[in-house]
C-alpha cells in the first residue's frame, strides 16, 4: 500500500492504496464520487474525464499516486450549491445530453478547453473534444453548448 | 397556451450534469460478491475440459462450471420459423461457437481477485474449423449444430420467383448493398446487480430497456415464481437496441441465489464489445428494373442474414427489410427471399433500426443505381416513384399498411433547405476541372416502421395528496427523455405545471406492466397511454368535484390553463387539484383520482428525405461528410427539443455506418476491433452540424398523432451518405463502394473502376 494525499473538489484526502489504483478507482470507491464514469478500457471515451491540477485528463489512465500532492476536480466540484456551472447550464439549455454517461467526462473537457480557449470556433471545439465519445447527441447540441458557455463567459 | 410543441428543457438533466446518475455500477449493495466471466478464446472448439483448481486456490474465489450451474438451453425466442436447436447453453459445456462464449463463473471479494482468478482457469480447447462469412456459412460445410443439419437458421419472404419479374423492363441493373455488422456502443456498459431478500424474493438491478419483459423472461429461465421477482432499471446509459436480458443477467442472479450473497458484474469494454449482441450484418443483393423515363416497374431482393452463433432476433430480422422493401415507392413487383444462418462470431441482435435501415439501404442505393443506368436525375427518379400524397392509407405490395405520409413534400423541403441545384452546379465545375477532391450529393427518401407489431402499454396516472401527479409507465428510458415528454402529455391534460408532474419508470413492483422501450414506440404508445389515463382522471375528477360542490359532473368544466376544476360558467365555484386531493384525501377517496390505460395502437409509419454533401479525395480516397440536410417527418412532436436530440443522434449512426463502423473478424473468428481502439467510432472531430427541417404529418393511428423519431436520423443518414460517397465518383466509372466508405474501401472502388 503506498499513501497518497490528494486534495479534490478543495477537500484533502489522505488514503492508502494499491499501487496500482486508477485514480477513477479511487475517486469512484475510495472517495464515492461516483459522477466520474468509465465508459472503456483504452483511454478511448473520455468517460472518466476529470481536471487534475486544472488540465482535463482521462482518470482511467492516471494512477492513484500520480495524484499525490495534487487538485483534482470532479463533475461534484463544478456547482456552486444550487447553482450549475455555466457549462453544466450551457448543456442543460442545450439539449447537450441524453443517456447522461458520457456527460460527466464532456463537462469536464469542455470546462478545460474553454479555460485554454475561452472564444474556440466550432472546428477547434470538435477538435478539442476529440477524446471524448458519445453515441446519443451526434455532438450537435454538445457543440452548441460549448459555444453557449464560451458566450456566457464560462 | 398548451406545453406542448414547445421546447421545454429536461427534467432529468440536473441529476446527470451534477454527477449524481443512478447507473446499476453506482448502487450501494453491502457485501456483494464480484462475478467475472470466463470467455473463450477461440471462435470454435470441443472443449475437452475446464479447470478450475489454481484459480479456487485464491482466497474467497469460487468457480462454476457447465456442470454447476443448472439454467436450461437460453433462446432462441419464438419467433416463427427459428431453428429451435439453435439455443445457447448459459455456460458453454463441450463446444464453444464464438469468442467470448462464457465458459466459466469466478465468484470473488473483489474485482482484482476476480481478474487474477479467471487468467488461472484452464481451459482445454480442441479448436474445430470456423466459418465466419455468412456466404461460406449458407453452403453447409462447417456446421455450428450438426444436429440441425444446416447453418440456416431461418428464412424469410419466398423462395418463389417469377421468372418475368422484370419482363416489361427497358434497364434492369444488379448490385450487392452490405449492411455490415455494427457494435452498438452504449457508453455504459452493462451492469448488474442482485440480491435475495430476507424473505427469499430476489431483486435484480439491470442495465436495460425492457425490465417488465426481463422478469419474465428471468422467471422462465430460472424457475421463479412472478411474485418473488423484482427487476429495477434505474439510469440506464443508453441502449440502442441491444440492452435487454441477455445470459450475463441470468448468470448473476443465478449466483445470488446459489449464496444467498449479493451478487455484482460490470463488464469492461472489451469484454461488452463481443458480449453484447451486435446489429445489422445483412447481405442484400438487388436487382432493379424499370421504364426508361424512371419508373420501377420491379425490385428483387436476396437477404443474407449473419444470426451469429446463436440466433435471436436478429435472424428474424429479414423480415422487417422485406415488409419495408418497397420503400416510399410505388413498385408494382416485388420480390424478397432471406436466409438466416449461423456463423462463429457474435450473436445478432436488434441495433437502432434493426432490420429497417437495411431496407432503407438497399433500397436507396438500387434506387441510385437505376438512376446512372438510365441517365436521370436521383431525385427526379424518386419523384416519379413516390406514393403520392393523396393516397393513404396505402397498403404496398409487401403488405406494409402505411398510415399517411408526403413523401414529396419532405423531398422538396430537404432540397431547397440543401441549395440541391447550386451543389449540382459546384459538382460539374470540380468535375469539369478534374480536380482531385470531388464533391458527392447522396439523397435517400426514407420510410420505416415503429411499433410494428400493435404493441400495448401501460400507462397510470395519480393525483399526490399536494396536488401535483405521478405518471407511471411501462415504457422505458435510457436517454430518450420520457421524464419530460410524458411530464407534458399529462401536464398538459391535467392542466398542471410541469414541476408538479413526476414520472416513474423502470420498478416491476411499482408498475404491474410494460414492454419497455425499443423500435422507437415510446411516445406513441406510452405517451398515449399517460394521455388516456391523465383524460380518465380529470373525468373522475368531474364527479367527486360534483359531490364537493353539489353540482352535476356533467356541468364540471376544467380550466387547463388555470389546473382549476369548476362549474361551467362560474369559474368562482371552483376547486384547484391541490384543494381536491386535500379533501379526497380526508374523505378516503383519493383511489377516483388514479386511473390505469392499456393503451394499443396500429403501427405508423415515419418517413422522410436526407441530403449528404462530401468531399472525396480522388488520390487518397479520404471521404469527408461535409453537410448533412434531414427532414425527418414522425407526425406531431411533443418537444421538438428531445426529438431533434434523437434525430440528431441517430444522424451521426447512420453517418458511421457510411462512413466509419464496421466490426471486423479475421478467418479464425477473433475479433479484430474488439476496443474503442480498433472500432471505428466516430468523434465530434469527423462529424459535422446537422441541418434540419421541420415537417409534420399526423398519424390517425394513435391519440397524439405521433409517430416514432428515434430511429429516423439513422434509417434515413446512412444511404444519403453511401450515396454521396458513390455520386462523387460516378463520372470516374464507379458503381459501387463497400460500406463502411473509409480511404481503404474508396480507394478500392478507384482501382477497380480503373482496371
Amino acid at each position: 500500500m503506498t499513501k497518497v494525499a490528494v486534495t479534490v473538489n478543495g477537500t484533502r484526502h489522505e488514503a492508502d492504496v494499491e499501487p496500482r489504483t486508477l485514480l477513477v478507482y479511487f475517486l469512484r470507491n475510495e472517495l464515492g464520487l461516483q459522477g466520474t464514469n468509465v465508459g472503456c478500457d483504452t483511454s478511448s471515451c473520455g468517460a472518466c474525464t476529470v481536471l487534475l491540477d486544472g488540465e482535463s485528463v482521462k482518470s482511467c489512465t492516471v494512477l492513484a499516486v500520480q495524484a499525490d500532492g495534487c487538485e483534482v476536480t470532479t463533475v461534484e466540484g463544478l456547482a456552486q450549491g444550487e447553482e450549475l456551472h455555466p457549462v453544466q447550464q450551457a448543456f442543460h439549455e442545450q439539449h447537450a445530453l441524453q443517456c447522461g454517461y458520457c456527460t460527466p467526462g464532456f463537462v469536464m473537457a469542455a470546462v478545460s478547453l474553454l479555460k485554454e480557449n475561452p472564444n474556440p470556433t466550432e472546428e477547434e471545439i470538435r477538435l478539442g473534444l476529440e477524446g471524448n465519445l458519445c453515441r446519443c447527441t451526434g455532438y450537435h447540441n454538445i457543440v452548441r453548448a460549448v459555444q453557449a458557455a464560451a458566450k456566457a463567459g464560462a | 397556451m398548451s406545453i406542448l410543441g414547445n421546447r421545454v428543457l429536461r427534467k432529468e438533466d440536473p441529476r446527470f450534469l451534477r454527477g449524481e446518475g443512478r447507473y446499476v455500477e453506482n448502487l450501494p449493495l453491502e457485501g456483494a460478491c464480484q462475478v467475472t466471466f470466463v470467455r473463450s478464446l477461440l471462435g470454435h472448439a470441443r472443449i475437452g475440459g475446464v479447470d478450475a483448481s489454481a484459480a479456487r486456490a485464491l482466497p474467497g474465489v469460487q468457480v462454476f462450471t457447465a456442470d454447476d450451474v443448472d439454467i436450461p438451453t437460453y433462446g432462441p425466442p419464438p419467433f416463427p420459423g427459428l431453428d429451435a436447436g439453435m439455443g445457447r447453453p448459459p455456460v458453454a459445456r463441450d463446444v464453444v461457437r464464438f469468442v467470448g462464449e462464457i465458459l466459466a463463473v469466478v465468484v470473488s471479494d473483489d474485482r482484482a481477485t476476480g481478474a487474477d482468478a479467471a487468467e488461472l482457469v484452464a481451459v482445454d480447447y480442441d479448436p474445430l474449423p470456423t466459418v465466419v462469412d455468412p456466404r461460406e456459412a449458407a453452403k453447409d460445410e462447417v456446421l455450428l449444430f450438426p444436429d440441425s443439419g444446416t447453418n440456416v437458421a431461418a428464412r424469410s419472404g419466398s423462395p418463389e420467383h417469377d421468372e418475368n419479374l422484370f419482363a416489361d423492363c427497358e434497364a434492369v441493373v444488379s448490385g450487392t448493398l452490405n449492411s455490415q455488422r455494427m457494435a452498438p456502443c452504449p457508453l455504459e456498459p452493462r451492469s448488474v446487480a442482485a440480491e435475495v431478500g430476507a424473505d427469499g424474493r430476489v431483486t435484480a438491478w439491470l442495465s436495460t430497456q425492457t425490465p417488465h419483459q426481463d422478469k419474465m423472461v428471468l422467471c422462465g429461465m430460472l424457475g421463479l415464481d412472478p411474485a418473488q421477482v423484482r427487476v429495477v432499471a434505474p439510469d440506464v446509459g443508453g441502449g440502442f437496441g441491444a440492452k435487454m436480458l441477455n445470459v450475463e443477467d441470468l448468470l448473476v442472479v443465478w449466483v445470488a441465489r446459489k449464496l444467498g450473497r449479493p451478487a455484482r458484474w460490470t463488464e469492461s469494454r472489451s469484454e461488452s464489445m463481443i458480449g453484447l449482441p451486435h446489429g445489422r450484418a445483412e447481405r442484400l443483393d438487388y436487382t432493379i428494373g424499370g421504364t426508361r423515363d424512371g419508373k420501377v416497374l420491379a425490385l428483387k431482393l436476396d437477404a443474407l442474414q449473419d444470426s451469429g452463433a446463436y440466433p435471436t432476433l436478429g435472424a428474424f430480422l429479414p423480415n422487417l427489410t422485406a415488409l419495408m422493401s418497397s420503400g416510399v415507392y410505388d413498385i408494382p413487383k416485388i420480390e424478397f427471399e432471406g436466409r438466416s444462418v449461423v456463423t462463429n462470431t457474435t450473436t445478432i441482435s436488434a441495433f437502432r433500426g434493426a432490420g429497417r435501415p437495411e431496407a432503407s439501404q438497399v433500397v436507396e442505393r438500387a434506387l441510385d443505381d437505376f438512376s446512372v443506368e438510365i441517365g436521370m436525375d436521383p431525385a427526379e427518379v424518386r419523384r416519379r416513384n413516390f406514393i403520392p400524397k393523396d393516397a393513404f392509407p396505402h397498403t404496398t405490395v409487401t403488405h406494409a399498411p402505411y398510415d399517411s405520409g408526403d413523401y414529396e413534400g419532405a423531398l422538396d423541403l430537404a432540397l431547397r433547405a440543401a441549395g440541391y441545384e447550386d451543389l449540382r452546379a459546384e459538382q460539374k465545375r470540380r468535375r469539369d476541372a478534374g480536380d482531385a477532391t470531388q464533391l458527392g450529393i447522396g439523397i435517400s427518401t426514407y420510410v420505416e416502421i415503429t411499433n410494428g407489431v400493435d404493441e400495448t402499454e401501460f400507462g397510470e396516472v395519480e393525483i399526490t395528496a399536494d396536488g401535483g401527479a405521478i405518471v407511471r409507465t411501462g415504457s422505458f428510458s435510457h436517454g430518450q427523455g420520457h421524464e419530460t415528454t410524458f411530464a407534458m402529455i399529462a401536464a398538459e391534460r391535467l392542466g398542471l405545471p410541469l414541476d408538479k408532474v413526476t414520472v416513474h419508470k423502470g420498478d416491476t413492483d411499482e408498475i404491474p406492466s410494460g414492454t419497455g422501450t425499443y423500435g422507437s414506440k415510446s411516445t406513441q404508445i406510452g405517451g398515449s397511454a399517460a394521455r388516456v389515463a391523465a383524460d380518465t382522471v380529470v373525468e373522475q375528477a368531474k364527479k367527486l368535484v360534483g359531490d364537493y360542490l353539489e353540482t352535476s359532473p356533467e356541468d364540471i368544466v376544467l380550466d387547463q390553463a388555470q389546473g382549476l376544476l369548476h362549474v361551467a360558467g362560474a369559474p368562482s365555484k371552483a376547486l384547484s387539484w391541490g384543494e381536491l386531493a386535500t379533501r379526497a384525501a380526508e374523505d378516503g377517496r383519493m383511489d377516483e383520482l388514479k386511473a390505469t390505460e392499456e393503451y394499443k395502437a396500429a403501427p405508423t409509419f415515419p418517413f422522410g428525405a436526407h441530403i449528404a454533401v462530401v468531399d472525396v479525395d480522388t488520390e487518397t480516397g479520404r471521404v469527408e461528410l461535409s453537410r448533412l440536410v434531414a427532414v425527418d417527418d414522425a407526425g406531431t412532436i411533443i418537444n421538438p427539443l428531445i426529438a431533434e436530440g434523437q434525430v440528431h443522434g441517430g444522424i451521426a449512426t447512420g453517418a458511421a455506418q457510411a462512413l466509419y463502423e464496421t466490426m471486423v473478424y479475421d478467418d479464425d473468428g477473433t475479433p479484430l476491433t474488439g476496443t474503442f481502439l480498433g472500432y471505428g467510432f466516430p468523434s465530434a472531430a469527423e462529424l459535422p452540424s446537422w441541418e434540419l427541417a421541420d415537417q409534420e404529418t399526423p398519424t390517425p393511428r394513435n391519440v397524439l398523432g405521433a409517430k416514432g423519431i428515434g430511429e429516423s436520423g439513422t434509417i434515413g443518414a446512412t444511404p444519403a451518405v453511401h450515396n454521396a460517397v458513390v455520386d462523387a465518383l460516378a463520372h470516374l466509372g464507379v458503381r459501387h463502394v463497400e460500406m463502411p466508405a473509409n480511404g481503404e474501401n474508396v480507394w478500392r472502388a478507384l482501382q477497380e473502376a480503373k482496371a
